[in-house]
């Protein structure tokens, strides 16, 4: 049956669509498959030990270190993800209803201008204007705000949050914008009209209209910051590391690839649990789409 | 009884004059129809008392209440949008309960309103449907329901039949004025459909460019237009040229290929001087005179210039020597009545009872 089926229409098909099977084959699959495939493996000195095995999902589960690690590292995204989308949604909220249409894009254009620097540099000058004699606690001090610099801003998880905020904050406010874009305005003159104040409007038609937005800005935003690796290194202190840098630790100091691989194959779990349940809720309360 | 009174009002949107010292009143219980092309300003007039615009000058009272500085939630008014405006996010019956959320009601007298109000418009048991599953025809029926279930002093309506087909909207019409009969509102309808506005409406302002160029009930706006522009607007009209010689409670008035006539002055609703004007004649006070058929009315000879069948009508367009354009007529179709070929001779019937003097 199979064989019959394939026709040459059906061969025409296959043929079209190997080029980008086997480049998301080579891409995604066979990358994620080999961390999968070293996470069952063990370091034996300087070999690497094939036979199967789930000790180092024994290990990971056991030292508290790692546990603390990848619980920081599910705070501090967590964290990112709050500030960054409730940052966002005014300003996209601004630009979609309070901005001419024609200027929309230019406002659109201006957001993203930081974000032609690139991530490293933004990093370090984060440090530059949190540091001890950086520009917000020199500028405090002058002022005669505080008498001596704020600590808290930098070299601990808050600068990692504030960093990674900012570094995702485009990526919120986009969809978010999006979603906004696509609500029928009349739909918030009608709710006017039966009754409803702005702020009534807003909570029961505006918000429930603009959650495939918000939930689309939450995932983007966390994912990556889970496994973010270069802002904990730099701004992030001792208490601001996160699962990444232990996953770098792993690979390229400790010369231990499996467990670099368990800790990554973890993360990615996190994230999937955390999504899932995310887009769970959104379906079961938030009347997202079905 | 006045319920909505206008005074004064003009609008602008920046250089734009959208409405031009409208004077206003619409009465209680009346079906109430603003009919214009678009871009005359109705659809700005509707939002204006509804609330989603304010007027730069003038005053708007809603039965008896100054209406300035009124929001759209405060006010006696509910409003069927052109787009339905039904909120996509949820079922039929929270559509329909959407306003009910503010009215001191406990859950099951709500559900039993919005039961009764969706039984109202024909859709009972559509309510735990999606909002965004129903079809046009249906979306509009819950827009209506939505609206009703307030039990508003006015009920406004944007245009709600554009968007359906010529089936469903004829419908909808009939629906529409048994339904208005039966609540008993105020309804004031928004349309560019001059068939609609003729059908449904006990009074008709008629809006061109800003301003109010005619307001009468159906009958009188068709029969007795007042100014060329209402003329050709509402049905079809042919125009003819022509020139008053004398005036007073008798107008005499020669039209171009008819000959002499004196008409009494009703039938220049909007009054006309000595001098040139223009003449309408509606298509059905034409008739064709068959062969050998004999008529107590005055007659002209002319031929066949095109013909369009109907079905139950046929229009013949028909060339009459004096007269610059050929004269458009309707006829039913009757058994024994034969459809015409172009460029057949024939003679057209027709009576100065029907001229309408339009004055420039």
């Amino acid at each position: 049956m199979a064989r019959a089926a394939l026709t040459a229409g059906g061969k025409r098909g296959l043929i079209l669509v190997s080029p980008p099977f086997l480049y998301a084959l080579l891409l995604l699959a066979v990358p994620l498959a080999t961390i999968l495939l070293f996470s069952f493996w063990t370091q034996d000195y300087l070999d690497i030990d094939t036979r199967f095995t789930l000790a180092n999902y024994v290990e990971a589960f056991n030292d508290p270190l790692y546990m603390q690690l990848l619980r920081r590292s599910l705070l501090i995204a967590g964290a990112v993800t709050l500030v960054t989308v409730v940052l966002a949604f005014p300003i996209a909220y601004f630009v979609s209803f309070h901005v001419a249409p024609g200027r929309k894009s230019l406002w659109l254009f201006l957001i993203t201008i930081p974000f032609w620097t690139s991530y490293l540099i933004r990093v370090f000058l984060w440090k530059v204007i949190l540091g001890y004699n950086g520009v917000l606690n020199s500028g405090l001090t002058g002022l005669g705000l505080i008498d001596e610099p704020l600590s808290v801003i930098l070299y601990n998880a808050n600068a990692v949050v504030i960093t990674l905020a900012h570094a995702f904050a485009p990526f919120a406010i986009l969809p978010i914008f999006v979603a906004l874009e696509k609500i029928d305005r009349s739909l918030l003159e009608a709710s006017m009209d039966l009754g409803e104040t702005r702020a009534t409007t807003f909570l029961r038609v505006t918000l429930p209209l603009a959650m495939p937005g918000v939930v689309a800005a939450v995932l983007i935003v966390f994912i990556p910051t889970i496994g973010d690796y270069v802002t904990p290194r730099l701004v992030g202190g001792p208490d601001g590391l996160m699962i990444a840098n232990m996953i770098q630790t792993q690979f390229l100091k400790l010369n231990n690839a499996p467990m670099g691989a368990t800790l990554a194959v973890l993360a990615m779990l996190s994230v999937t649990a955390v999504s899932l349940l995310f887009i769970w809720l959104n379906r079961r309360w938030l009347r997202g789409p079905k | 009884m006045t319920l909505i009174s206008l005074a004064g009002v003009n609008k602008h949107f920046g250089d734009y004059h959208a409405l031009r010292d409208i004077d206003l009143e619409i009465r209680e219980g009346e079906f109430f129809s603003l009919l214009g092309p678009s871009g005359c300003g109705k659809t700005t007039l509707l939002r204006l008392i509804a609330g989603f615009e304010a007027p730069d000058i003038g005053t708007l009272h809603i039965d008896g209440r100054d209406m300035a500085g009124v929001g759209p939630n405060l006010r006696p008014t509910n409003m069927v949008f052109q787009s339905y405006a039904i909120f996509p996010h949820l079922t039929v019956a929270e559509n329909v309960g959407f306003g009910l959320r503010r009215a001191q009601m406990d859950k099951p007298d709500r559900a039993r309103a919005v039961d009764e109000a969706l039984e109202m418009v024909g859709l009972a048991g559509y309510g735990i449907r999606a909002a965004n599953a129903l079809s046009g025809g249906q979306r509009q029926r819950v827009a209506l329901a939505r609206a009703l279930i307030l039990k508003p002093k006015v009920l406004l309506l944007d245009e709600p039949l554009s968007a359906l087909d010529k089936k469903i909207r004829e419908q909808m019409q009939v629906e529409l004025m048994k339904l208005q009969r039966e609540v008993g509102i105020t309804f004031i309808l928004v349309t560019h459909d001059q068939e609609e506005a003729l059908v449904m409406s006990d009074r008709i302002a008629v809006m061109f460019e800003g301003g109010i160029g005619q307001l009468n009930d159906p009958e009188t706006l068709y029969r007795r237009p007042a100014s060329k522009r209402v003329a050709g607007f509402i049905g079809m009209m042919n125009f003819l040229n022509g020139r008053v010689t004398a005036t007073g409670p008798e107008i005499a008035v020669e039209v171009a290929g008819l000959g002499r006539y004196r008409v009494p002055a009703e039938q220049a609703p909007g009054g006309v001087e000595e001098g040139p004007v223009t003449i309408g004649i509606r298509p059905e006070t034409l008739s064709l005179l068959f062969e050998g058929e004999r008529t107590d009315r005055m007659e002209v000879a002319g031929r066949v210039d095109e013909v369009v069948y109907y079905g139950d009508m046929t229009y013949y367009d028909v060339a009459v020597a004096g007269i610059d354009k050929p004269l458009t007529l309707s006829m039913k179709n009757r058994i024994g009545r034969p459809v015409l070929d172009v460029g057949s001779p024939t003679r057209v019937a027709w009576d100065e009872r029907s001229l309408v003097l339009l004055g420039r």
